[in-house]
């Protein structure tokens, strides 16, 4: 049924650092080669090697530049994947049947097997978290990977979202954001993690936690360490060379 | 968005035929068979039609029966049901009439009733959109309903309605555009807000995350389509509107000459149903620092 849950008894999701984030993108590769071998159709791509490449991916790096009222501007390396909304405009749409929200963590899904491909889904979110696949003409969205983080026949340290186990930086953590003894809870708590576009009414469960204000630096004068070529504080053995040749 | 021909197709066909399902089950007055008949095959063929065009952008059209399932939540999925309770009464209507020669006129206000709910339930689909302002808002079910029932009206040869709600429409269009024109700026939505960035300064794109087109842009930043929007208004409200009231209100309106108006009408229907979808703006263009 595309009728949104009540409550979910886990809110399941991811906590994004934006302060750590390097823009590596390793996030997006890891994500595209766990979910193109595993749950449902692969993720196709289009004249990949060609000269307007193209596919579907589950989650982007954007890059965002910051102007501050005064100061140098700041580099924001923007993460992007489902937001698991708890008002989730994506399932409601649906006229198959085929998006929903899971009772018992709050996982967005998609059963491609209902699927129909009317991309309706992906007009009604308003974040682009949903792409139909070109190939197989179904949605495809980020599974929280649904197939990590409760199979028992991986290493434990393998049972998070693929994204979160490679990121180099620690940028990215996943957790029950319902739990307030859950570390995701409290580093949205501590560190103020904020709603993408709350304006929409979604209430996504995923977070992002803002970049920390940076230190301001002292004025570098460019031209300063060229301009003041002197040997006047020389001492020892360069200053004696210095100025007894100086003398000659 | 992207204006897609098979749903600028689907939208404005089928609007039409149910349309002219409204009147034919409102006002049929006294028809004989052969000409009813013609009438409600037309009906039939344009709204029958506009849904089967309607089935040629999905991915998936061998499952599109599973679409019938979920009308507790989905007006795509409500839209479909009404539509096919709509063309059963209205074929029940019009076999009566063209094949027994009865007339039961409680089916004719049973199929205009669901004729008119499954033009709002059409309209429904876009409206309910939070992420693509322009369409959200109560004006657009009003504007899809002027459509069926003003090019019905032109169909069924019910001139002297066509004309006054040709006048009516074309007042709504531009009041539709109007507003439409700030709503997205109403929403407060900005790349500052889709980052939630804006506390600390002005935000914009450095780098994208793809350097080709995707899924999203091609599907919702269209920019091309809107390139000529003016041009497009003028000319969709010259055909839509001014053309058929100015031949309308000077020359005695019979056969031939209606029929050059709902061809005007069709046309002008067709430019501003494309402008409908080329200038509603989605909100994840934000993200690209697009529109």
């Amino acid at each position: 049924m595309t009728t949104l849950p009540a409550s979910t008894d886990k809110k399941l999701g991811l906590v994004i650092d934006l302060d750590t984030c390097v823009g590596c993108h390793a996030c997006v590769i890891s994500c595209k080669e766990w979910n193109t071998g595993s749950y449902g159709a692969p993720l196709s791509d289009q004249d990949p090697y060609g000269a307007e490449p193209s596919g579907t991916f589950l989650n982007r790096v954007h890059t965002y530049e910051v102007s501050p009222p005064s100061g140098p501007a700041q580099v924001v390396h923007f993460p992007k994947s489902c937001l698991h909304c708890e008002d989730a405009p994506c399932v409601t749409v649906c006229p198959t049947g085929a998006s929903y929200k899971r009772v018992e963590d709050g996982i967005v899904l998609v059963n491609e097997s209902d699927c129909i491909g009317c991309g309706l889904c992906a007009w009604a979110c308003p974040y682009g978290a949903r792409e139909m696949d070109q190939a197989e003409g179904v949605m495809k969205k980020c599974t929280l990977c649904v197939d990590r983080i409760y199979n028992e026949n991986i290493p434990e340290e393998d049972q998070i979202p693929s994204c979160v186990r490679t990121c180099p930086a620690g940028a990215r953590h996943f957790g029950d954001l319902a739990d307030p003894e859950s570390g995701v809870f409290k580093l949205v708590e501590m560190r103020g993690g904020m709603d993408l576009m709350p304006e929409q009414g979604t209430k996504p469960v995923n977070k992002y936690l803002p970049p920390r204000p940076r230190d301001n630096p002292p004025e570098i004068d460019v031209l300063g360490p060229l301009l003041a070529q002197s040997t006047d504080e020389a001492t020892g053995f360069f200053g004696w060379l210095d100025r007894t040749l100086e003398k000659l | 968005m992207h204006p897609a021909p098979s749903i600028i197709l689907f939208t404005a066909l089928s609007g039409l035929g149910f349309g002219l399902m409204v009147w034919l089950g409102l006002t049929p007055g006294d028809k004989s068979a052969w000409v009813m008949g013609t009438f409600c095959a037309l009906a039939l063929a344009l709204s029958s039609a506009g849904l089967v065009s309607s089935t040629f952008h999905l991915g998936h059209p061998e499952r599109a029966l599973k679409a019938l399932t979920q009308w507790r939540s989905s007006w795509l999925s409500r839209e479909g049901i009404v539509a096919i309770l709509t063309l059963g009464c209205f074929t029940l209507y019009a076999g009566f009439w063209v094949l027994l020669d009865q007339r039961i006129p409680v089916l004719g206000w049973l199929s205009a009733a669901l004729a008119l709910l499954t033009v709002y339930c059409t309209a429904m689909i876009y409206t309910q959109m939070k992420s693509v302002p322009r369409w959200n808002m109560g004006l657009t079910p009003v504007l899809f309903l002027g459509y069926a029932l003003t090019g019905g009206a032109w169909l069924a040869g019910e001139v002297t309605w066509a004309l006054w709600l040709t006048a009516a429409l074309g007042l709504l269009q531009v009041a539709v555009w109007a507003i439409g024109d700030g709503r997205f700026a109403d929403t407060g939505s900005s790349t500052g807000t889709a980052t939630g960035l804006s506390p600390m300064g002005d935000v914009r794109l450095l780098e994208a995350p793809h350097s080709g087109p995707n899924y999203l842009l091609r599907e919702m930043v269209h920019v091309i389509g809107r390139k000529h929007s003016q041009k497009l208004r003028v000319i969709g409200m010259i055909c839509l509107a001014l053309l058929p009231l100015a031949l309308g209100l000077v020359f005695e309106v019979k056969h031939m000459l209606a029929g050059v108006i709902v061809l005007m009408h069709l046309a002008g229907l067709l430019v501003t149903r494309w402008l409908f979808f080329a200038e509603a703006e989605h909100v994840v263009g934000l993200y690209y620092g697009k529109r």
